[in-house]
């Protein structure tokens, strides 16, 4: 049985993040395999599941959102060895520090080393990030600058738009996925959605077509083209 | 003309004139065209839905009229209210929307707030459930709260002023820190519509309850306008349709009937007025500068609804609404060629965000 657990949808939820849950739940499923989604609202209890999913936020919702996480088992689960997919402001709360309106160094939640500061200029558009053979597609809107310790491994390398820094997206941990792409990033990367499964159920998955991959090589080959076109020489 | 112009301009053309302003997320258009139409005598107004300053020049500038009703954008609320100084603000709601150029609803409702706040020459004509809203008007020195149906609150989750939890029950939604719901409303919409003690019985020829609470507020903003409620209402109630909206359109043989939907709270309103009859439906995305360019929010409309129906996907974001159908167990049919749609003898009814309506509006032709 594979439990995915969205983490506080009505708070860290800005931009369809549920995608992730639905998409994941779907996959499983369409293979035959027994999954279910647990919505975790505010004043619920931390439940036990096979992977949290933590989506983006403005900022006083993240910043109650870090608040509650904190006094919640999350922190102990994840530590204990459950994985996490965390996107946008999700990815800040999982670090040493956050910038939010009034306070530039807000307390996360210090699953890993990572300090997100405020950068000169918001990010805004399509973000393209290559990690060995695999490149994801997605959207960035935030207006963080994320600087990793030396020990931590980043989601990948940014092709097009900001990430972390310009230069590399979000982080990897044996058992967290963390990346600027926001919302339903597993939706526009359906390959994205089939790591996870497969790395959280610890086996091989049979292929699944479905119309997300026509989507997934229309959104990569247009970005990969706008990223060219807009190419200083 | 710039930009940096236009609020001189708009300050000097505003100048002894009625001015009524209308912002908000959703029915911004539709509402402005009920007082428009509800004022009942030559109005100038910006029909064509350029909701900035310079659309509002244009509008001024193209009629003497000295009754103005124009439709603000969201955004720019903090540079056109000093600019026109309005009678009557009439304030709808706050929601997602183009994200990528607006960022974040709270943010908005903080500058509306800015510009409220302590104005004296102006009533605010607001809605009491919404919280961001309420958030904005407030402190305004004569609010008009006019309790009428929400449904969308999910953006409104984190209390603006706390920032913890809001919590909504009954009609109702307050927060620990004491901001909550006003008490006092001059305008109730539930059984029937009541404006400042008169009933008044909508008959709108326009679809769905969201028009409802639109002609709720516009009803309410022409009462501090010494209109006659009773005529306006008759002139409301006829209204058919607003810049194509709601209209029927014929296309290659097909008749439909077009419907704007923008952003999550939009298209839930206007999934609502589908008829369950398994009818199909065509849906139009782009994801241009105009529209927003990022359509994450697919994820947030309830397209699970659409179960039952046959939905074509049309735009140039079709293969992101295709996915959004296919995980949603939709039936769905990804339309690359329009040549081979089959015939149809019933209306269809197309919903399309905002450049692909405009797209539909400009290939169909009238019925």
């Amino acid at each position: 049985m594979l439990t995915i657990a969205l983490i506080y949808p009505e708070i860290l939820g800005t931009y369809g993040d549920g995608g992730n849950a639905l998409v994941l739940v779907e996959r499983a499923r369409r293979r035959g395999i027994d999954a279910d989604v647990m919505s975790v609202g505010i004043g619920d209890e931390m439940p036990d599941a096979s992977i949290y999913l933590l989506g983006g936020g403005e900022d006083g919702p993240q910043r109650l959102g870090a608040d509650l996480l904190r006094e919640s088992t999350f922190v102990s689960r994840v530590r204990d060895g459950k994985y996490v997919l965390a996107v946008c402001a999700g990815l800040q709360l999982l670090g040493t520090s956050f910038a939010v309106e009034g306070d530039d160094e807000y307390e996360g939640l210090g699953l890993v080393r990572a300090v997100t500061r405020r950068g000169l200029t918001r990010a805004v558009g399509e973000l393209l990030v290559r990690r060995d053979h695999d490149v994801l597609v997605g959207f960035e809107n935030h207006g963080g600058r994320t600087e990793l310790s030396a020990e931590l491994e980043p989601f990948g390398v940014v092709e097009r738009g900001r990430g972390n820094d310009g230069v590399v997206d979000g982080f990897r941990t044996s058992k967290i996925w963390a990346t600027y792409a926001h919302g339903p990033v597993l939706a526009m990367n359906p390959w994205f959605a089939d790591e996870i499964l497969s790395t959280v159920l610890g086996r091989e998955l049979e292929a699944l077509g479905t119309v997300a991959d026509d989507l997934y090589a229309e959104r990569r080959a247009a970005v990969l083209h706008s990223a060219a076109s807009s190419r200083r020489p | 003309m710039g930009l940096a112009m236009a609020p001189r301009l708009l300050d000097d053309l505003a100048r002894a004139r009625t001015v009524v302003l209308v912002s908000g997320t959703n029915g911004k258009t539709t509402t402005t065209a009920m007082i428009a139409a509800g004022w009942g005598r030559d109005v100038a107004t910006n029909q064509t839905g350029s909701n900035m300053p310079a659309g509002h020049v244009a509008a001024l500038a193209a009629s003497q009229s000295s009754s103005v009703v124009l439709e603000v954008d969201e955004g720019w609320m903090t540079n056109v209210v000093p600019a026109t100084k309005p009678r009557v603000i009439t304030l709808l709601n706050l929601s997602r929307d183009q994200l990528d150029r607006s960022n974040e609803v709270r943010q908005i409702s903080e500058r509306w707030r800015s510009v409220l706040t302590g104005n004296d020459g102006v009533t605010v004509v607001a809605n009491a459930n919404d919280p961001l809203v309420v958030y904005a008007a407030e402190l305004a020195s004569n609010v008009a709260w006019c309790d009428i149906p929400t449904p969308w609150n999910t953006d409104a989750v984190s209390c603006p002023r706390c920032t913890l939890p809001l919590r909504f029950n009954n009609n109702s939604w307050w927060s620990e820190c004491g901001f909550s719901k006003p008490l006092k409303m001059v305008t109730t919409l539930h059984e029937e519509l009541v404006v400042r003690g008169t009933s008044l019985p909508l008959d709108l020829r326009l679809p769905g309850a969201f028009n409802e609470a639109n002609a709720a507020m516009a009803l309410t903003a022409l009462s501090y306008l010494n209109v006659d409620l009773t005529e306006a209402l008759a002139r409301v109630n006829a209204l058919e349709s607003v810049a194509g909206r709601f209209s029927l359109r014929r296309w290659r043989g097909h008749q439909l009937r077009l419907l704007l939907a923008k952003n999550p709270a939009g298209f839930t309103a206007m999934l609502n007025t589908l008829r369950a009859d398994g009818g199909d439906v065509w849906v139009a995305i782009n994801a241009r500068v105009a529209d927003g360019r990022d359509p994450s929010w697919l994820y947030d409309v309830p397209f699970e609804r659409l179960r039952g129906h046959r939905v074509y996907c049309f735009g140039d974001r079709r293969l992101d609404l295709a996915t959004r159908l296919d995980y949603a167990g939709v039936d769905y049919v990804v339309v690359h060629d329009e040549a081979l749609l089959p015939p149809s003898n019933d209306v269809i009814n197309v919903l399309a965000n905002y450049t692909a309506f405009q797209d539909w509006r400009e290939k169909s032709g009238p019925c």
